[in-house]
């Protein structure tokens, strides 16, 4: 079939702070460049989900008079507190023992969602073309088997693949140099890594899956400016995560769970988890008689230095946490993601100029303090694998009194899919019913993330092998899809004393968990038709 | 023949609504906007009757805040030849908007105006009535089927009984329903063609439209929330309970 083609100078996937990044910088370095921006989101900021308590470093370097740009970037943090949770008891620990990564009061708390919209006003401002709505769906290669773009999805199919009357065929976006900025997971970026042996004798990616909620509190219990995060209850000591509450502006706090996904016991909801959480006396003080106004969940990357691939290949660039970027121990990717996407602008217009190679990126980021602040960070995450008291131990020494300089690297072990125990050996964990107080059932929460999918399209979550769930994952694990997705996608149904497993791809919220997580790597995720998913606010 | 078709900007109807805490309206601060969806089909039908050779420009309008122009830019990006953007901020109401449209008319001189049956925000579903009475020109509601006829239109209209095929004079109003079509796709090259049509930015001011409101809104507030239900042991307890204390029957 023939598809039109549009040939650009680079061509952008992703619009989140990596993607944009790259853009502004680009056409900065050189405004007569011919720049893209696909976003699978209906628009900019709606698949986007974070924390977010944000380091202005990069920012500071791309648009040093963000102060007068009218920027969302508002709330200073003013107070930090660290807890540690016991069943029903919390213990504070002293911010001044806390490592320097981890201390926050040069950041703002922010909403990532609108500081992209925002960027992305700056970058059509400086001429780049912004296209909602478009998720790329395929890479397409040259002759010599560099990367010559992307095409956009189909618009218009149904369920059996048949052309519907609004079919609108998909584009063809032809770069110089495509740059993929996707995001954790990307289903592109997870090709080329592949296909050009990007990860070759890295450590496997680490993720976590992250919950966020944001509520509107009782101004008695609203202190903006106050960063807290939490470790312990509910997650027993071998499970890593944690959580986080950072008061943001008009009387809203921004509450979050993050699990990593290497747990073990494939009875463990990582949703029910958060719910729980929110039960402990010491969190509950502050959102009571509050109201919960939005939910969402987005897996993000753990891995750090030691699983973070070779950014470049011929033709492209991979760049934030489509390649993995993310400062575990700072739990911040939004700078580094900045300074990535920064560094592939340079790149790209050396590349442009002189006629040098991609992989002048090598050096650039070695050279950069992203490279630095990585590589400091780098035995922070493995270390919590001999569990959070060890972890937190070592991490002291690690961070506090050697600054990430010991002259060794841990390991990864284990792939996130390859860490489940079965099914029969794991204890069942025994969840609370929720009360619609504090706690609420996934059907919900997902009402709250607005998402949606055109009704009678193809279902976008692929099994290769659409017996496997019921005849082999079922049996061992559980069928863990129910419980590791955040929205409830996934179900196994009895009819007629037959089970069924059942994908309600429509509420999907574009998380990526189950392309992570699922045991035999059975699911894949696609780009469903553009505008898809969910649709947040200040996320 | 010239076709005007009225868009407004919405919140998406993907959103969950919020009221906001004072109960002056609904939180529209960090919330998805799009055309509301009848917009949507009465600007596919438009384009498709050009397509059909039987109009030759299609004109889109919306009235409203500055990034009211989205909706305008996107219903040029699925086939409209132009457009029209009548600043007004703040709460406008259909009597307002009918009477932007009617000066819009006079100037524009289009021979069919086409817009959503109701906007999904405030569900008012006035603006196409009163602007057929304000012109005096027929008017076709609800619209689910439209044919061209020589200097007429039939059109199938949704009501209570079902279906109900009328025939009308042009000039006319039709308020489009979304059974009417299903609205194309924007696709990628169209959005950038559309980013070069013209849109003509005009102030209200400048139409002589008093666009101050006529209505005095007390309070906006969400719908109770539904009580739990029980369960009853049998049916003579259901009818017990429906008659002393439902006291319904």
């Amino acid at each position: 079939m023939s598809r039109e083609s549009m040939e650009y100078d680079v061509v952008i996937i992703g619009g989140g702070p990596s993607g944009l990044s790259t853009a502004i910088k680009l056409k900065q370095l050189d405004p007569n460049l011919n720049v893209c921006l696909l976003e699978k989101a209906s628009e900019i900021g709606a698949h986007i989900l974070s924390g977010n308590v944000f380091e202005t470093r990069a920012l500071d370097e791309l648009l040093p008079n963000w102060k007068e740009l009218n920027s969302p970037i508002k709330t200073k943090v003013t107070k930090e507190k660290f807890l540690f949770l016991g069943k029903t008891k919390s213990l504070s620990w002293p911010t001044w023992l806390l490592p320097a990564v981890q201390q926050n009061h040069k950041n703002y708390i922010i909403s990532l969602a609108n500081l992209c919209r925002w960027l992305a006003e700056q970058a059509e401002a400086l001429g780049v073309e912004i296209f909602p709505g478009f998720p790329a769906s395929e890479i397409l290669y040259n002759e010599d088997g560099s990367v010559k773009g992307v095409a956009t999805q189909d618009m218009g199919i149904d369920k059996e693949g048949n052309k519907k009357d609004s079919f609108e065929p998909g584009i063809e976006l032809l770069g110089k140099v495509t740059v993929f900025a996707e995001g954790c997971r990307g289903h592109l970026g997870k090709q080329l890594i592949e296909k050009f042996e990007l990860n070759k004798s890295k450590d496997p990616q680490q993720y976590g899956i992250g919950f966020k909620e944001i509520w509107e509190i009782e101004d008695k219990n609203h202190e903006e400016g106050l960063v807290m995060h939490t470790a312990g209850w509910p997650l027993d000591n071998s499970t890593y995560g944690g959580s986080f509450m950072y008061h943001a502006e008009n009387k809203q706090v921004f509450l979050g769970y993050v699990i990593g996904l290497d747990y073990k016991n494939p009875h463990l909801s990582p949703y029910d988890e958060f719910q729980r959480f929110k039960t402990h006396p010491a969190i509950k003080k502050i959102i009571e008689g509050g109201k919960r106004i939005s939910y969402g969940a987005r897996a993000l990357i753990e891995g750090g230095f030691q699983s973070l691939p070779k950014m470049f290949m011929p033709g492209a660039l991979l760049v934030g946490c489509d390649a993995g970027t993310l400062n575990m121990p700072k739990i911040k990717g939004s700078h580094t993601a900045m300074k990535s996407g920064m560094i592939a602008a340079e790149t790209i217009n050396e590349h442009f100029q002189e006629k040098k190679d991609l992989s002048i990126f090598e050096e650039k980021f070695k050279n950069s303090w992203l490279h630095k602040e990585l590589y400091e960070a780098r035995n922070v995450k493995p270390s919590f694998s001999w569990g959070l008291i060890l972890g937190i131990i070592f991490t002291g020494i690690d961070q506090i009194l050697f600054r990430g300089k010991l002259p060794f690297t841990l390991k990864h072990k284990h792939a996130d899919h390859e860490t489940l125990k079965p099914a029969n050996k794991m204890p069942k964990i025994d969840y609370p019913k929720y009360d619609n107080v504090i706690t609420f059932d996934k059907t919900s929460s997902v009402y709250l993330t607005g998402t949606n999918h055109a009704e009678n399209q193809p279902v976008h979550l692929k099994l290769k092998d659409p017996d496997l769930p019921i005849n082999y994952t079922l049996e061992k694990f559980n069928e863990p899809a129910q419980l590791y997705c955040p929205a409830g996608v996934y179900e196994v149904q009895k009819e007629n004393n037959i089970n069924k497993f059942v994908i309600n791809s429509q509420n999907c919220i574009h998380c990526k968990t189950c392309d992570i997580k699922e045991p035999s790597q059975n699911i894949t995720w696609v780009t469903p038709e553009g505008s898809g998913g969910p649709r947040y606010g200040n996320m | 023949m010239k076709i005007l078709v009225a868009v407004k900007r919405v919140i998406d109807y993907n959103v969950q609504i919020r009221v906001k805490e004072d109960g002056s309206g609904v939180v529209t601060d960090n919330v998805k906007m799009s055309t509301n969806p009848p917009d949507d089909n009465a600007i596919e039908e438009a384009v498709k009757i050009k397509e059909l050779g039987k109009a030759t420009e299609v004109v889109a309008i919306t009235v409203g805040e500055e990034k009211a122009q989205e909706t305008v830019r996107k219903a040029l990006a699925v086939g409209a030849d132009r457009g029209i953007h009548v600043k007004v901020d703040g709460i406008l109401e259909p009597l307002a908007v009918s009477k932007i449209l009617q000066k819009v008319v006079d100037k524009e001189k289009p021979d069919l105006v086409f817009m959503g049956k109701q906007a999904i925000d405030d569900d008012c579903n006035q603006t196409g009535q009163m602007l057929s009475a304000l012109l005096n020109w027929p008017q076709a509601t609800f619209a689910s089927k439209i044919d061209v006829k020589e200097n007429k239109l039939e059109v199938t209209r949704e009501i209570d009984e079902g279906l109900e095929t009328i025939e009308i004079n042009i000039p006319a109003i039709v308020t489009c329903d979304l059974r009417l079509n299903e609205p194309r796709y924007a696709s990628l090259p169209n959005i950038m063609k559309a980013k070069k049509k013209p849109i003509e930015e005009i102030a209200a001011s400048d139409l002589g439209v008093d666009v101050s409101p006529r209505l005095e809104q007390l309070k906006v507030e969400e719908p109770p929330k539904r009580k739990a239900g029980i369960k009853v042991a049998n049916v003579a307890e259901l009818v017990q309970k429906l008659k002393n204390e439902a006291k319904v029957i």
